[in-house]
């Protein structure tokens, strides 16, 4: 069966309405039998600003954005140099604009695409009360040879209570721009058939709502939150739907709050969970560490954007993963895992709560604004679990409870508040077994040895990281990067392998070796300045003497040609 | 607080644990530990179902000196902990317990959101107005004119925190300053602030005979000057004018609403995926 896909770049300032269009499209097409993607990029702005839809569509499911866009759809030219490096074209991509808008600019025009005039303005003023978001929807709607009509049914619930007229005039739009379409000769637009319909139902959902699943399947009913962006979707999700469950979310005053409330729910037997980013993380990291001290299992969501500091709030990076790794002070092991895809969140949530359930210590998930707020549609996700359920203790009349006692597998059973006889008092400063505060060098290397071990023997099982092909370069790719990865290792013919590493800690040293066997040379891909997640594999991993990597700081992502052609100089390097 | 459980008659020993207190004799937190477990006791609250949560410094070190469930956390962030298990677990008496710098320094911003939430628990901060831990430098409750620390040696310079001024700002209901000189009348209080179904913050002035030694006087400089409690937040902060800061007695007592989250049902995780199917 032939493959199609299409990418889509709908671009325009604030007001245009080019998410709305962008949103209704995805579903749209998704109705019509499309697997899709949307990417959000957007400015600083709190309102307005320049704002863009980066969609990809296919007859197959599709996650990952292509190298370049088949179609650029402007609706103005507003801080369009501002995108422009985020908006690659190709001689035969399609401009659509609108020449009341001003002609095309050279950021744009360079790329030699076709530019095609559609008047969208016009159109606007041709009959009262259209909105040009509308016209344009009509349009870039048969680009994947949609109709009105598909698109009809989900006006309604896009447009709310706002009436039969607007309703009426929308529609009107979307008929006028339809209009505008057919107007332009056939060869205008990408060959794109539409696909079969589905016969199984399938899922819209973005990275962010697929996190605050998991958190729910993995048993979380407690949440304390602090919005930030681009995480405080998750929170936002949570917050009805935990509900739903009989669990809650409580706003804290800020993530020193969150974190420490965390502790206390789960302290008293409560799965707890919060979502954060980068500066958040920061604020976290103490109680992070007495979380580990005190075997108080925790789980913290980082949605990475532009770091250091404030950054860039509003797009991607995966420069947290030393902070995620290194950040505890003191020698404190913990679980970091990393989502590979969109529906990804979803199990490694999942997994990562209960793991940290089990294994009695935080675990902290590393999530990018990338996926965090890109919709896509889907086949509903395999679960991610469970790993076991919290060991809680049943104290016996007579015998002293050791809530920190050494265990061969390194996990006391937990008393909590209720349970009679399991009295102790949890403590971040170093204890014996019993929790009692000791100075002592024997106490305090058995039980940093306890908490490791813990971990030692967490089973990880076939969740540790995503594997595909068998070629002798190793591609490990970080996050949101796993999907395009695997698109270039699948067009490398069979010269490379994929290993998208999700359990980042505990150390995989037994898979890993397993997964690089007969491998020659690594490819490491992954979105920060400083290559950090290369530097922690060639830090703890046995890799085969060629070692490569491909990394850039954000916000640009990196694409599967550019991974693709990574994979071919290791190819040319004897 | 809860409803009390029929559970073994237990003498206030019974609460206390077998660890020694790292504290120095004659500090005012023996009396505090001390009438903590005379208020368990008179409530007979069963062991399992009390937790006492702390941060860090001397006082923090409470907990572990109790025979109940307890949390001995980082610095700043007792109430936080406590406030999350209080929400839970809300059949849990949840008592919290820390110093001045502990509380109104680190821990300030919690300080006052733990008073707008009003969530049922017990905040006990015994203020000696110094950090003894970290051997002896101003905290937010220390005179600005003290010269007694080598990180400040022309004093902190700076007015001290109102604890209670800022209790009743932030929405306190119950709100009170005891004297660990005078243990019956603080086990009271505290058998009184567990009672109270909302947020009950007492002040101890708890002595810290090592960096503080003048602090041994104050016996004789506390009164009664909160004999009379308001129930008019108003009227308790107008009194704290001429305060001068050894009035004892409960100053503001009003039942007002706590903190809930939203409504709770018990559906399936499965009717939440409904949402995402297309």
């Amino acid at each position: 069966m032939t493959e199609h896909l299409l990418s889509l770049a709908l671009t325009g300032s604030g007001g245009a309405g080019v998410m709305t269009v962008g949103q209704i499209l995805l579903d749209a097409a998704a109705h019509a039998g499309w697997y899709g993607l949307m990417r959000r990029s957007l400015g600083p702005q709190i309102r307005g600003g320049e704002s863009a839809a980066l969609m990809r569509f296919g007859s197959r499911p599709i996650l990952s954005h292509g190298d370049t866009f088949d179609v650029l759809f402007a609706f103005d030219w507003g801080n369009i140099t501002r995108f422009a490096a985020e908006l690659p074209l190709r001689s035969d991509s399609v401009v659509l604009y609108d020449p009341d808008a001003g002609e095309v600019p050279e950021v744009i025009a360079r790329s030699n695409a076709r530019c095609v005039a559609v008047p969208l303005t016009a159109t606007v003023k041709s009959e009262p009360g259209l909105r040009a978001n509308m016209i344009g929807l009509g349009l870039a709607a048969h680009i994947l040879r949609l109709t009105p009509a598909d698109l009809q049914p989900l006006l309604a619930d896009f447009l709310g209570d706002k009436g039969e007229e607007a309703l009426a005039l929308s529609l009107r739009g979307i008929e006028l721009g339809a209009g505008l379409a057919d107007a332009l000769p056939a060869s205008t637009w990408p060959v794109c058939p539409r696909p079969a319909k589905s016969e199984k139902p399938r899922w819209s959902i973005t990275g962010n709502e697929a996190a605050g699943l998991g958190a729910v399947k993995g048993g979380v009913r407690f949440v304390a939150a602090y919005p930030i962006t681009p995480s405080t979707e998750i929170l936002e999700w949570l917050a009805p739907n935990l509900a739903r469950l009989g669990g809650q979310l409580v706003q804290a005053e800020d993530e020193l709050a969150s974190i420490n409330m965390l502790v206390g729910a789960s302290y008293g037997g409560v799965p707890s969970l919060t979502a954060t980013s980068g500066p958040g993380l920061s604020l976290m990291i103490e109680g992070l560490g007495m979380s580990v001290g005190a075997e108080i299992p925790v789980t913290v969501i980082d949605v990475q954007r532009g770091g250091p500091s404030t950054g860039i709030p509003t797009k991607s990076e995966q420069s947290d993963f030393n902070i995620a790794v290194y950040g505890l002070h003191g020698d404190a092991p913990h679980i970091v895992v990393a989502a590979t895809s969109i529906p990804d969140c979803m199990p490694t949530v999942q997994w990562a709560v209960s793991a940290a359930e089990a294994a009695q210590c935080p675990a902290i998930v590393l999530s990018d604004q990338n996926m965090g707020q890109s919709r896509a549609i889907i086949d509903p996700p395999a679960e991610g679990g469970p790993v076991a359920a919290r060991r809680l203790a049943a104290p016996e009349d007579g015998t002293p409870y050791l809530r920190y006692a050494l265990t061969n597998d390194g996990v006391s059973p937990m008393a909590v508040p209720g349970i009679a006889g399991g009295e102790y008092t949890a403590d971040g400063l170093a204890h014996n077994e019993r929790g009692t505060p000791s100075t002592q060098a024997a106490d305090h290397q058995s039980q940093l040895d306890k908490r490791q071990r813990k971990l030692e023997t967490l089973d990880c099982a076939n969740f540790w990281a995503e594997l595909e092909g068998d070629g002798p370069i190793a591609v490990i790719a970080l996050g949101s990067l796993t999907e395009p990865a695997r698109e270039a290792v699948r067009a490398a013919n069979g010269a490379a392998r994929l290993i998208g590493l999700r359990v980042v800690l505990p150390l995989q040293a037994e898979a890993m070796a397993k997964a690089l066997a007969g491998a020659t040379k690594v490819l490491v891909v992954e979105q920060n300045h400083s290559a950090q997640f290369h530097h922690f594999l060639r830090g703890h991993y046995d890799l085969p003497p060629v070692v490569d990597s491909l990394h850039r700081a954000g916000p640009l992502p990196l694409r599967p040609l550019e991974i693709l052609a990574a994979i071919n100089a290791l190819k040319g390097d004897a | 607080m809860n409803e009390v459980t029929p559970t073994p008659e237990l003498e206030a020993f019974d609460y206390k644990s077998d660890v020694n207190p790292v504290w120095c004799p004659g500090c005012g937190d023996y009396a505090v530990l001390s009438a903590i477990t005379k208020a368990l006791a008179e409530l007979r609250l069963a062991r399992e179902n009390v937790a006492v949560i702390s941060g860090i410094g001397c006082s923090s070190r409470i907990p572990a000196y109790t025979s109940v469930y307890g949390f001995h956390g980082i610095h700043g962030r007792a109430l936080p902990i406590a406030q999350g298990l209080k929400l839970a677990r809300p059949d849990v008496t949840v008592l919290c317990a820390g110093g001045d710098g502990d509380g109104f320094s680190i821990g300030g911003n919690h300080f006052m959101h733990a008073c707008r939430r009003n969530i049922d628990l017990t905040y006990i901060v015994m203020d000696n107005t110094v950090y003894g831990m970290t051997k002896g430098q101003a905290s937010p409750t220390t005179e600005a004119d003290w010269r007694e620390s080598k990180l400040t040696p022309e004093g902190p310079g700076v007015p001290p925190f109102q604890p209670l001024d800022i209790a009743l700002a932030a929405g306190a209901s119950h709100v009170v300053r005891a004297f660990s000189g005078r243990v019956q009348m603080l086990t009271k209080y505290i058998v009184e602030a567990i009672q109270h179904p909302g947020f009950s913050f007492i002040q101890v002035i708890s002595p810290c005979v090592t960096y503080r030694p003048e602090m041994r006087a104050l016996k004789t400089r506390v009164h009664d000057g909160f004999a009379e409690t308001s129930t008019n937040r108003l009227e308790a902060r107008r009194r704290l004018l001429d305060d001068d800061g050894y009035s004892l007695g409960v100053l503001f007592k009003s039942v007002e609403p706590s903190y809930k989250p939203c409504a709770t049902s018990d559906e399936a995780v499965a009717d939440l995926e409904r949402q995402f199917v297309l």
